[in-house]
């Protein structure tokens, strides 16, 4: 049956703020759900306080409300807009329990609006631990023992009953997994226990018996209102059950089962998604699988698009949310078409013929006592994916897309020694794949690992493998390499940095690796993501780089813009990069380019294949960047040139190798970005315009850091050189502190420049963000900071217009920013970040580039900044915008930015701000008067500044 | 061949229309040749190899990774493999699962099944999709690129071979005995093991019968139902087989065929068949009941099917149509008690979303035959 017309209006619940545990991955399904759903003609009324998504731009939804995610928001926009449905399905657990709360006070009924895409009381069974175990035994589908704990006691008594430690403990209804984990011995099980029933709202707990060392599976599955059921991807985790699905490695398709147990899944999946209600929509399906046994076990089920269905979206090229999406108002799945082949149906299980991997990005380095050790509590702030048509190639693709400095999976540098090696892999950690590989290169057998990790064998066979390809390449020169021999290597997903490292002679730098190769004419082919395994034709603009026979993406005619993405999601760089690069592609189309995309995060908006011309899922590596510009440059200078500004640290750290390689970068010139970064430089630059600064200076080592501080005097601001979000900024009140704290930079960062500054104690902090065009330098927005300077202003709460400074400082900070961007050449964003003490104002930095305010920007004013910025990087000028109309602001009163923690993840640090960035996302609120609640909340908060 | 490792022998790959790729052997060092066919099964490659539709054929698998289970007695849907030989992207020697018997090194080379790794199977499947399936030899004996190619251009079509007479019982089996229990006779022109083992688990007696048993003798058994199994090779080429069927219609005895026995029943009672440019293979084929309207995924390997512009209501109505394409995929028989299905029920490998086809043929057997269900059915 065709969709319905009985609903004209729909209300989309958005996921809030980012969180550890449910990130941009719900942007990237409610922008899909929207567009699908006004594409069918309905009105869709959208509401969330992310300021930083691209969900919540006007473009997306025909109404946007920003507000907090409570009953009360809800009420409010239901007066206005009278909704007749609402799809609280792409907003993760966020939206289903705010439409739960909304169920439980009757208030859909009562407002005569349907909830669409999900059973509510499907909700409440999945999340409810005892209903989901009892309704899993009554269909029977066998799961793991377990027992509902309501109580310290009752806990220690069912842990008895399954045989004693260790146990799992999950906490119902919470988000991520938090709260809970394995508790392994009887000391924590007390403090785990109560901590558990605390976070639960309903103060319950599942103490399950411990499944440590299984292997782990999920299922992503749509269902219409006809009972059809597709699969869509399944996912087998790399690492073992005792590790969150969002923490650990995991591949598509699965590797390791035949097709009975596949099918025994797949049965058991269907059985399950029928059995927790009669809606259409999606479904996340988790498993558990004894190696020993074989005996199959269900973890649990998630009746909404997940994580894992961006991933598993972007991973086969199969539009989960769009059609889940489409599902809710209506049609059954036979009724849509597969619209990546144009001639198939959408009701069918996609096949892929390569395969993905996704590891996740942690933080660790930011939080200081924290406890590293992976879990069932998700700790992960983002994840790359890539690509390969083997593992082992998936494999190394991804680590070159973490960005953590590796160039593939090792191979790049030394190996640390045997013990140390195996005192890591007793942990699940982060960086387990390449501890498996230093195993193997000390000699270790595959039985003693899988030992040890309970890793399946399969995987380590293949990185076993990929060591055994190291050391044939160990063996040889660099005039060894034969145009075979080097294209076997390189299907193995070895970098030319990798090469280079390996081979047996000295010398040889990646440029020599690759000019070799370029040579030989060993260049990448680019191969379509079809959902079909190439059994039909398909249109759709998604590529990867592999080393294959046949070239699958055309190079047209028209004139190329190049946009670089900004990575996995971390602190201090997040969606709202990637917000910004969604702009500058259609910036970029508005102008008549043929915009191109590359990025390897599956969770963003930026990764849709609708989104740009052509998307390239890569990593942002040098050398694979470097492979698409060659490809798409043709010899013929068809790319105009790269956008560099808008993907945070990730895109400007590219910009030198593409200024080296004589490739135009759009916008303002590297030489400012150096000139911004470099202290000295810049300080000279400010004295010549006679812009007020601290006093600074610059050392290498921790001695020479001493004696400049106690040149400046204290406090002492110290900060790495180019990095982001505050990464390694300390503030250091005598000279002990400096040597300290500049001694662990460069354990981190060696060879960094450290940048020393006094720090202005008792200031107001401003952000400021302007575009420039090379005619006018135009300020986009003023924010004043309401916690003190000295808390990174990722993690202050931000002011839209300034409450507390006159006018004329606000007016000195403009006329500053204004020189800046006039002497930095500014043709794109700037932002100046300035400290007021005393009504004099300082200038601590400025930044040539889109910054983490931008969307808020945008927001708070109703102005489309980052595409504005875009357009002034490519030519357009900004009194074209004026004329039409596009400055103007919509703000009354002030916009507020909140930014949002996840201490919660994180027992054991110390909950404590200060100059590096610890918040993972922000809110947004509109306020009219000072006296409201928002400004009072960082008030309250004081006492988490370091500062004071 | 590996440059990187020496343990590796060269091998080579020709099409008829002189493409040729090189790679590294696989299974028994030899030669062999066929058509060359594509699956797109993520699962399931050993079922696939020894499936006895595929006889005559070369496969390749779309998925890279093969192997990566090792090989095992429960996953044999004949005794031995049935394909012509092998062509993967990337095979797996060392395999892991607990239940393997074996590597599927070791399988192929204790069968002397030829195969060959390390291939752009990619580009090659894309080939096909548009220039249609052609024949192909596999060589890690022959290097002459030439030769091989002349080989592949002489080996003989399938359009118009008869297969089926190669593979299948030689003699008559009982598959299972079930005191009671329906009977099916079964014609066997490559029976798959899985077919066979639906049935029983729906608690029949199924008697395997030679396919080119003269009817009488089947009958002779009494049987309370008649299957026309899957097999190998072009139907039109089988005109005994086609009249043996026409005659089982004249007794009014109900028949279930699948695949090559769908389309065995279609040409007895006059509609059409055509050999299909690339034919489907693969475990995610939609095929939708028309009477219900709900989407079952299916398990397919057909390179023939039936005309629908051949379809008569007064012979036969659609059933069941493939979603993306179309074609036929289900009948039901107007003027005898039949049924019959172009794609795969009992799956193996593939979803189970069709089993329910078998339990609608013994509807069919005890509304027809006025007998009733065995007391004890389990449903696999």
């Amino acid at each position: 049956m065709p969709k319905r017309t009985d609903i004209d209006t729909i209300l989309l619940i958005g996921s809030g703020p980012i969180i550890i545990g449910q990130a941009c991955e719900f942007d990237y399904s409610g922008t899909q759900a929207c567009r699908a759903l006004r594409e069918e003609g309905y009105r869709v009324v959208l509401v969330n306080s992310n300021p930083a998504t691209i969900m919540t731009d006007p473009m997306t939804a025909d109404e946007v409300y920003l507000m907090d995610l409570t009953p009360a928001s809800i009420k409010e926009i239901v007066e206005k807009e009278r909704p007749d449905a609402v799809l609280p399905t792409m907003g993760g657990q966020t939206a289903l329990n705010l439409a739960d709360e909304l169920q439980q006070e009757n208030y859909w009924t009562e407002q005569g609006i349907e909830v669409i895409g999900v059973d509510i009381d499907a909700i409440r069974i999945t999340e409810d631990r005892q209903r989901f175990r009892d309704l899993m035994e009554d269909i029977g589908v066998d799961q793991g023992r377990s027992r509902v704990a309501k109580s310290l006691l009752e806990a220690k008594e069912i842990t008895q009953e399954l045989g004693g430690l260790p146990v799992v403990i999950r906490p119902s209804f919470t988000l991520g997994g938090a709260g809970g984990g394995i508790v392994w011995t009887a000391d924590e099980f007390d403090a785990k226990v109560t901590r558990g029933l605390e976070l639960s709202p309903v103060h319950q707990v599942l103490i399950e018996e411990c499944l440590f060392g299984w292997k782990e599976f999920e299922l992503e599955l749509l269902r219409d209102k006809n009972d059809n059921v597709i699969i869509i991807c399944a996912i087998e985790n790399v690492d073992p059950m005792g590790v969150h699905t969002g923490d650990s490695l995991t591949v598509a398709p699965s590797q390791t089962l035949t097709d009975k147990q596949y099918q025994h899944m797949r049965d058991q999946a269907i059985k399950m998604m029928r059995s927790i209600g009669t809606f259409a929509g999606g479904c996340n399906v988790q498993f558990g699988v004894d190696p020993a046994s074989g005996r199959m076990v269900a973890i649990e089920i998630n009746p909404r698009v997940s994580r894992s269905s961006a991933l598993a979206s972007k991973a086969t090229g199969y539009p989960i949310a769009k059609v889940a999406s489409r599902l809710a108002v209506g049609y059954t799945l036979d009724e849509l078409p597969n619209e990546v082949t144009g001639t198939t149906s959408a009701c069918f299980e996609p096949a892929i013929d390569y395969v993905v991997t996704k590891i996740p990005r942690f933080n660790f380095e930011k939080f200081e006592g924290v406890d590293e050790d992976l879990s069932t509590q998700m700790k992960a702030v983002g994840e790359v994916m890539s690509i390969g048509r083997t593992f082992p190639e998936s494999l190394q693709k991804a680590w070159q897309s973490l960005e953590l400095g590796y160039a593939g999976l090792g191979g790049d540098r030394p190996v640390e020694d045997r013990a140390t090696v195996r005192e890591r892999l007793q942990e699940p950690r982060w960086d387990r794949t390449l501890q498996i590989r230093h195993a193997f290169i000390h000699g270790a057998s595959v039985d003693e690992v899988y030992d040890i990790t309970k890793v399946d064998p399969w995987f380590l066979h293949q990185i076993q493998d990929l060591v055994r390809v190291e050391e044939a390449i160990a063996e040889l020169r660099l005039s060894d390499l034969s145009d075979a021999l080097l294209h076997e290597i390189k299907r193995f997903g070895f970098s030319d940095q990798q090469i280079a490292h390996l081979l047996a002679e000295d010398g040889v730098s990646e440029e020599d690796v690759r000019a070799h190769r370029k040579a030989l004419a060993v260049t990448p082919s680019f191969q379509v993501v079809d959902t079909c395994a190439g059994e039909f034709p398909a249109e759709t603009p998604f590529f990867y780089s592999t080393y294959e026979t046949a070239m699958e993406s055309p190079v047209t005619d028209q004139e190329k813009v190049i946009v670089l993405g900004s990575g996995p999601n971390r602190i201090g760089q997040g969606v709202e990069f990637d917000y910004c690069c969604v702009h500058a592609v259609q910036a970029a189309r508005e102008r008549g380019y043929e915009a191109i995309m590359i990025n390897c995060n599956p969770e963003t908006v930026s990764t849709d294949a609708d989104m740009a011309d052509k998307l390239y899922f890569e990593p942002l590596f040098w050398e694979r960047v470097q492979d698409i510009i060659d490809h798409e440059n043709d010899g013929r200078g068809l790319v105009k040139g790269v956008i560099v500004q808008m993907g945070g640290q990730t895109a400007l750290k590219l910009a030198p190798g593409l200024t080296t390689s004589n490739i135009p970068i759009l916008g303002t010139p590297t030489e400012m970005m150096d000139l911004a970064e470099d202290r000295g430089k810049f300080s000279r630059l400010l004295k010549q315009l006679e812009i007020p600064f601290a006093p600074f200076g610059l050392a290498r080592t921790p001695s020479e850091a001493v004696e400049v501080s106690e040149g400046i005097g204290y406090p002492i601001l110290i900060r790495p050189s180019y990095v982001l979000g505050g990464q390694g900024m300390r503030i250091a009140i005598n000279k002990e502190e400096v040597h300290r704290y500049v001694s662990n930079i460069l354990a981190l960062l060696p060879g960094n420049e450290i940048l020393l500054d006094r720090f202005i104690d008792g200031g107001i902090e401003v952000d400021v963000d302007a575009i420039s065009d090379g005619d006018e330098v135009w300020i986009a927005g003023v924010m004043q900071h309401i916690e003190p300077a000295g808390v990174h202003s990722g993690d202050s709460t931000a002011v839209l217009p300034p409450y507390s400074l006159s006018d004329e400082v606000i007016a000195t900070m403009r006329s500053y920013a204004r020189s800046i961007a006039e002497h930095m050449q500014i043709r794109g964003l700037l932002n100046v970040q300035f400290v007021v003490k005393d009504e004099v104002v300082y200038v601590i930095e400025a930044n040539p580039r889109a910054s983490r305010t931008v969307p808020f920007v945008a927001k708070a004013k109703g102005i489309s900044v980052a595409r504005i910025a875009a357009h002034a990087m490519l030519g357009g000028k900004l009194a074209t915008f004026r004329e039409q109309g596009a400055l103007e602001s919509s703000l009354t009163g002030y916009a507020i930015k909140e930014p949002v923690f996840s201490w919660d993840k994180f027992p054991e640090v110390a909950k404590e701000l200060g100059p590096e960035m610890k918040s993972t996302g922000e809110a947004i609120a509109f306020v009219d008067t000072l006296t409201d609640k928002h400004f009072k909340r960082p008030y309250e908060m004081r006492n988490l500044y370091l500062s004071k | 061949m590996s440059f990187l490792f020496s343990d590796a022998p060269p091998c080579t790959l020709a099409l008829s229309d002189g493409t040729v790729v090189t790679g590294t052997a696989i299974g028994h060092r030899g030669e062999t040749g066929g058509e060359l066919c594509f699956n797109t099964s993520m699962t399931g490659y050993q079922e696939i190899m020894t499936d006895p539709s595929y006889y005559g054929q070369l496969m390749m698998m779309t998925y890279p990774h093969i192997g990566n289970y090792g090989a095992m007695d429960i996953d044999m849907e004949a005794d031995r493999p049935m394909i012509a030989g092998l062509v993967v992207r990337s095979f797996t020697h060392r395999y892991s699962n607990r239940l393997a018997d074996e590597s599927l090194q070791s399988f192929m080379e204790r069968h002397e099944l030829v195969g060959i790794s390390g291939v752009d199977t990619r580009r090659l499947v894309r080939h096909i999709r548009s220039e249609g399936v052609m024949n192909a030899i596999i060589s890690s004996v022959e290097q002459d690129p030439a030769i091989l190619v002349e080989k592949a251009r002489a080996w003989p079509s399938m359009e118009g071979l008869e297969l089926a007479s190669r593979v299948g019982a030689t003699e008559v089996f009982d598959a299972h005995v079930q005191e009671g229990g329906p009977r099916i006779a079964v014609f066997d022109f490559g029976v798959k093991r899985n077919i066979l083992r639906s049935f029983a688990d729906r608690g029949c007696s199924v008697r395997v019968y030679p396919g080119a048993t003269p009817l009488a003798e089947a009958m002779a058994w009494d049987p309370d139902g008649l299957f026309f199994s899957n097999g190998p090779g072009d139907p039109r080429a089988m005109p005994e087989a086609i009249s043996r069927v026409a005659d089982a219609i004249a007794t009014g005895r109900p028949i279930f065929g699948i695949c090559l026995g769908h389309q065995l029943m279609a040409l007895a009672e006059g509609l059409d068949v055509y050999k299909m440019r690339v034919g489907h293979r693969g475990a995610n084929h939609p095929v939708q009941d028309l009477r219900s309207g709900t989407v079952e995924v299916t398990t397919q390997n057909h390179g023939f099917a039936v005309a629908a512009n051949t379809l008569d209501p007064d012979v036969a109505t659609l059933s069941h149509q493939n979603l993306n394409d179309d074609s036929v995929e289900g009948l039901r028989f107007t003027r005898f008690p039949g049924m019959s299905q172009q794609y795969h029920p009992e799956a193996s490998p593939g979803p189970h979303d069709s089993r329910y086809l078998f339990d609608e043929f013994l509807e069919m057997i005890y509304e027809h035959r006025a007998i009733d269900a065995p007391i004890s059915v389990s449903s696999s």
